[in-house]
């Protein structure tokens, strides 16, 4: 058997190519929700934690720490074979949403805050002294600012936590990676397995090309 | 005798164990150009912030326009508004062009409509000069522009006083006549305004009356002649020596 055999068998490629497509569907929808909702509440969480009460602020540190110090997996199995003994019956792909929406929130809130602290005490003076109120300052002042620093970051982060979506596979996720091994088994081919590496390659890319640019985009000029 | 839109009584604040103001008394009255000079470290922008309660004091009271807002319970936004500052170190928002900067308190804090706010940022740009700049980031424009950007966004809130914190200290020298050009026509147009700066030619020909602070404390204070001419305390005597030297 020759390389192009084992990697790149036309017939395997072509049989298996529509099941693969299908999981495309499942990491590209899964991968955009979690974006979305562990952005929006990292960002949540970070602007809570500008308001100064020191034991929500602990509550968060704690939360931003573990979910940042556990590997992924680790959280992925105990959800999904621990919360049924609890009564708790989710399916592997709300699991997988959950458990990767609150791990990319731990990041963001991080990320978040970081630019959110970045800006200097001034700015705050300037707003408060118009008449501005905290939080309106914190939206209108702070946050374009402290935002605006933390999308190289938060881009870099969003795409290695929605690559992980290819951990649900583990728990039955019907992803990119799921319909490869899947059809990689049936065949006794790994030619599945290159098109999900070519299909994630295709998906992830351009994000991480915009994760470049955003980086030379945004050395932001300062007076 | 006028009422005083602004006034200090007993203003005493402390950072810990350390001691700023030891008990400030000041009345401005309207239009008034009051200028406070003192060595560094003497309180004078922490008196100034606690005009505006950017430092809340630890006892005496700030009454703006006869009442106290030092008070608890006192709510700071909307008197936030009644008083200007302008800050050494400009705090411009970066993010923002001149007209963004100087509208966003209008439309967020006075809750003007859009179309109007931009009118009156507009107004206010002008007024220092700045029309032209309006579409401008304040990385785009040079400090003395920037802080004049500063002035119209505080004056463009139409307030009953305004406090300088040294709003030429950051600025290249030839830079600073340009800002003070600005305040010399506000004072003209009867701003009432509270000037902490190290301008002593300013001071001579601007002022209305001159404070002198130090060790947290208002030591002497009178006409700029009197001031200049005739110091009469051995500690401002020996400012004004330092400064000349």
């Amino acid at each position: 058997m020759d390389f192009s055999d084992a990697f790149l068998n036309a017939t395997v490629l072509q049989k298996y190519a529509p099941s693969i497509l299908s999981g495309v569907w499942v990491t590209l929808y899964l991968s955009a929700i979690i974006v979305v909702a562990g952005t929006a509440l990292g960002l949540i969480l970070a602007c809570i934690r500008a308001c100064g009460w020191k034991a929500v602020n602990f509550v968060i540190i704690v939360y931003a720490d573990i979910l940042r110090a556990l590997p992924p997996l680790v959280l992925i199995l105990i959800a999904y074979f621990g919360l049924p003994g609890v009564g708790v019956l989710w399916s592997s792909n709300l699991v997988l949403f959950i458990v990767l929406t609150l791990i990319l929130a731990a990041f963001a809130e991080e990320i978040f805050w970081a630019g959110i602290t970045s800006v200097g005490k001034g700015q705050w003076e300037a707003s408060r002294s118009t008449g501005l109120g905290f939080a309106q300052t914190l939206f209108w002042v702070v946050l374009p600012q402290g935002v605006r620093m933390g999308l190289p970051p938060l881009t870099n982060r969003a795409i290695a936590v929605t690559k992980m979506t290819a951990l649900g596979s583990v728990i039955g996720v019907p992803d990119i990676l799921n319909q490869a091994t899947t059809a990689q088994s049936f065949s006794g081919n790994a030619s599945p397995l290159t098109l999900a590496a070519l299909a994630y390659v295709a998906l992830f890319l351009p994000f991480v090309l915009l994760a470049r640019w955003l980086e030379t985009r945004f050395a932001w000029k300062r007076t | 005798m006028t009422l005083p839109i602004l006034e200090l009584a007993g203003l005493r604040k402390s950072f810990g164990e350390l001691e700023i103001l030891t008990g400030i008394d000041l009345k401005v009255t309207k239009g008034e150009l009051a200028f406070v000079i003192g060595p560094s470290g003497s309180g004078k922008s922490t008196m100034l912030r606690c005009c505006n309660l950017l430092e809340r004091p630890t006892s005496g009271a700030v009454m703006l326009e006869g009442r106290n807002i030092a008070a608890s319970g006192v709510r700071l936004d909307p008197v936030r508004r009644r008083i200007g500052m302008v800050f050494q170190s400009f705090n411009l928002y970066p993010h923002l062009d001149a007209l963004g900067n100087v509208s966003l308190a209008l439309r967020k804090s006075l809750k003007l409509p859009r179309a109007e706010a931009a009118e009156r940022a507009a107004a206010a740009l002008e007024r220092v000069g700045l029309a032209e700049r309006a579409r401008h980031h304040p990385a785009q424009l040079s400090g003395g522009q920037q802080q004049r950007v500063a002035i119209a966004r505080a004056m463009a809130l139409e307030p009953a006083v305004m406090l300088f914190d040294e709003p030429t200290s950051a600025l290249d020298p030839e830079l600073v006549g340009e800002v003070l050009a600005v305040m010399r026509e506000l004072r003209e147009a009867g701003m009432t305004m509270v000037v902490v700066s190290h301008e002593m030619r300013f001071a001579r020909e601007a002022a209305d009356r001159v404070i002198f602070m130090d060790q947290g404390a208002i030591v002497e204070q009178g006409t700029a002649e009197e001031i200049f001419g005739a110091p009469k305390s051995s500690r401002l005597q020996a400012f004004l020596a330092r400064q000349a030297a």
